[in-house]
């Protein structure tokens, strides 16, 4: 079965720099896949390439073994792939319904609808349904989300990430600014979206955090995948000397061997 | 403005002190600046009542009040769009001129006192105040200027334009209609300036809490970038509350034509002020995401009975100056605070910070 998304030998310059060369990436229908390395590896440019928000320069995309192009954001939402951004992108003087339905809201039924009123109540329930099934601490549905925690609103994020995605989940350093207790909880509830069937592609620099939760880690440097390994049996000191090029790494993909 | 906590200091557990919907109903009105600020009001009221009696507590005073704030209400509602997207627009005064001068020139072309001329001059009013709104978003939204400076610029450019027009003599031949209109109708008992303001305020009311045109213009306030990101068009947006804010000046041009019977070309150089020190007054946000329409209604009412009050009990009106200042300040003071307050123990309340922080 091919995966549920794969890139091939994706190149992006900017100017002199290279911020991806020729660098591949692939994740299957309900796993978690870790992409770690170091600042400046590629990480983020190579979410944005696969998500819409950059062009590249060169490089294939494939989507459930069919080969594509994603151009926009919209389009990569509509093939069901939302991004959490280590900022959130939430409104902080909104709640958590209305920053849940933010852009996507409902409207009423008839007349009302189309001169733009929404229908609230709906959101509301079908929000506290989505925070039910994740878990997690967020109680207040009222409260802005800017006087919650920080692990509260990455709940948030990701919740609203995961009712309009049902492929997969981009997230972007979701415990970097959380506590012991909270990231705890982060991770929870990547294991819940995993086993919901979505996939979830995970950026961090907490080497304990992915070796916790992810299936399978990519490792990139220098805008290239130079290795991917299972969770499973690899230690914190093998991903870092693969991160910062110490280790020579004998499992390095195949794939990437023969692009 | 933001406390500054380290991100994910509060434990999760400490932070959800919500009560049970009922409840935090009542604690959310509570919270409202535009409910304290209510209570000033009523203060203020009670004060005067207590000092002049039936004289000021008379339907007559009341409606006077009410007549001499339609204007700035009609203003105040697309003042309060725009600054909860954390702009500003200064240029309302001069665009009301430039609307009010361009509509007194197509009433007296066309000649006459009927509704017919009246109403091509309402469409000349409203079309020009849009157009300058259109002009005010498009370069805000569109050029990246700073608002403080779009507005700033049509602001002189409006006001301006205006006198040229005019050679900076008002024209004082306003359709009787218009004129009848203001001295004579009563709507369900209401004057009928107060009373085309309240429908617009109710209106804008309803637009701003309950339209995704409201929502996106507290989003837009509250995380431009986060709005953008969830796929709001914020430009497009933008523009649309400047015209807004533009149509409120052309609206608001109709109603001060039928008030005075004549253009009023040095008569709004205050207007922008007043109307924004209402608008926050009332509690809306000058950095954006939050405020509302009622308000503003209740910042622009205690000016209003400031002044008229000091003229009832004989204190000089230009008190009301000082009083309105004070106000001002000591409105967002306390809301500043309170906001302060409410937020301690919790992280960051902008998620722009805590990224700024966490990044390397």
């Amino acid at each position: 079965m091919p995966p549920l998304l794969e890139a091939r030998g994706l190149s992006r310059s900017f100017g002199h720099v290279r911020a991806l060369d020729n660098a591949s990436f692939d994740v299957d229908a309900g796993e978690v896949v870790a992409l770690i390395g170091d600042n400046g590896a590629g990480k983020s440019t190579m979410v944005k390439a696969l998500t819409g928000n950059l062009p590249v320069d060169s490089g294939e995309l494939f989507f459930e073994g069919e080969r594509v192009t994603i151009t926009s954001p919209h389009q990569a939402s509509d093939m069901g792939m939302e991004v959490v951004y280590q900022d959130l992108a939430l409104a902080p003087h909104l709640n958590p319904v209305q920053n849940m339905f933010l852009g996507r809201e409902i409207p009423r039924r008839g007349l009302l609808g189309r001169l733009g009123f929404m229908d609230d109540k709906t959101m509301r329930t079908r929000a506290q349904a989505g925070f039910r099934e994740l878990g997690g601490t967020v109680r207040s549905f009222t409260a802005q989300v800017g006087a919650m925690s920080g692990g509260q609103r990455q709940q948030i994020a990701i919740v609203r990430a995961i009712t309009w995605a049902n492929k997969i989940v981009f997230l972007d350093e979701p415990t970097a600014a959380l506590g012991v207790v909270q990231t705890k909880n982060v991770l929870d509830t990547i294991k819940r979206v995993r086993d919901k069937g979505i996939a979830v592609v995970l950026i961090s620099h907490s080497m304990p955090a992915v070796l916790e939760v992810a299936d399978r880690v990519q490792v990139m440097r220098l805008g290239t995948r130079v290795a991917t390994m299972p969770a499973e049996g690899t230690t914190v000191e093998q991903l870092v000397g693969a991160m910062t090029g110490a280790l020579d790494y004998s499992t390095i993909d195949s794939k990437e061997g023969a692009a | 403005m933001s406390v500054i906590t380290p991100p994910g200091q509060a434990p999760d557990q400490q932070v959800v002190a919500d009560a049970p919907p009922s409840d935090s109903y009542l604690k959310r009105l509570g919270n409202l600046q535009s409910v304290w600020i209510l209570g000033v009001l009523l203060l203020i009221i009670l004060a005067f009542s207590l000092a002049a009696g039936d004289k000021f507590l008379s339907t007559s005073n009341f409606s006077l009040i009410s007549q001499n704030i339609a204007v700035w209400a009609v203003l105040g509602v697309g003042m309060t769009f725009v600054i909860i997207t954390s702009g500003i627009d200064l240029s309302i005064g001069s665009v009301l001129v430039f609307s009010s001068v361009v509509a007194a020139k197509v009433m007296a072309a066309s000649g006459g006192d009927s509704w017919g001329v009246a109403g091509l001059g309402i469409l000349a009013a409203i079309a020009s105040g849009v157009a300058w709104g259109v002009l005010n978003g498009f370069l805000v939204a569109k050029a990246k200027i700073p608002a403080l400076i779009v507005t700033l610029g049509s602001l002189s450019i409006a006001l301006g334009l205006a006198q040229v027009l005019t050679g900076g003599i008002d024209i004082r031949s306003v359709p009787e209609a218009l004129t009848d209109f203001n001295t004579y109708v009563r709507i369900l008992g209401v004057p009928a300036l107060p009373f085309v303001a309240l429908v617009v305020v109710v209106i804008g009311g309803i637009v701003l809490h309950k339209t995704k045109f409201g929502r996106y213009t507290y989003a837009i306030g509250s995380n431009e970038l986060g709005a953008r990101r969830v796929g709001i068009n914020v430009d497009r947006h933008l523009i649309m509350v400047y015209a807004l804010s533009g149509a409120m000046a052309g609206l608001g041009a109709v109603l001060a034509l039928a008030q005075f019977g004549t253009t009023t070309i040095a008569g709004q150089s205050l207007t922008n002020l007043n109307v924004i020190a209402a608008v926050v007054i009332g509690g809306t946000s000058i950095f954006g995401g939050q405020g509302s329409i009622f308000g503003t209604v209740v910042g622009l009412f205690i000016p209003a009975v400031l002044q008229a009050g000091f003229v009832i009990i004989g204190v000089e009106a230009f008190w009301q100056g000082v009083a309105v200042g004070t106000v001002l300040v000591a409105a967002v003071y306390v809301d500043q605070s309170r906001r302060a307050a409410a937020l301690r123990g919790a992280s960051a309340p902008n998620p722009l910070l805590a990224m700024f922080r966490t990044r390397k």
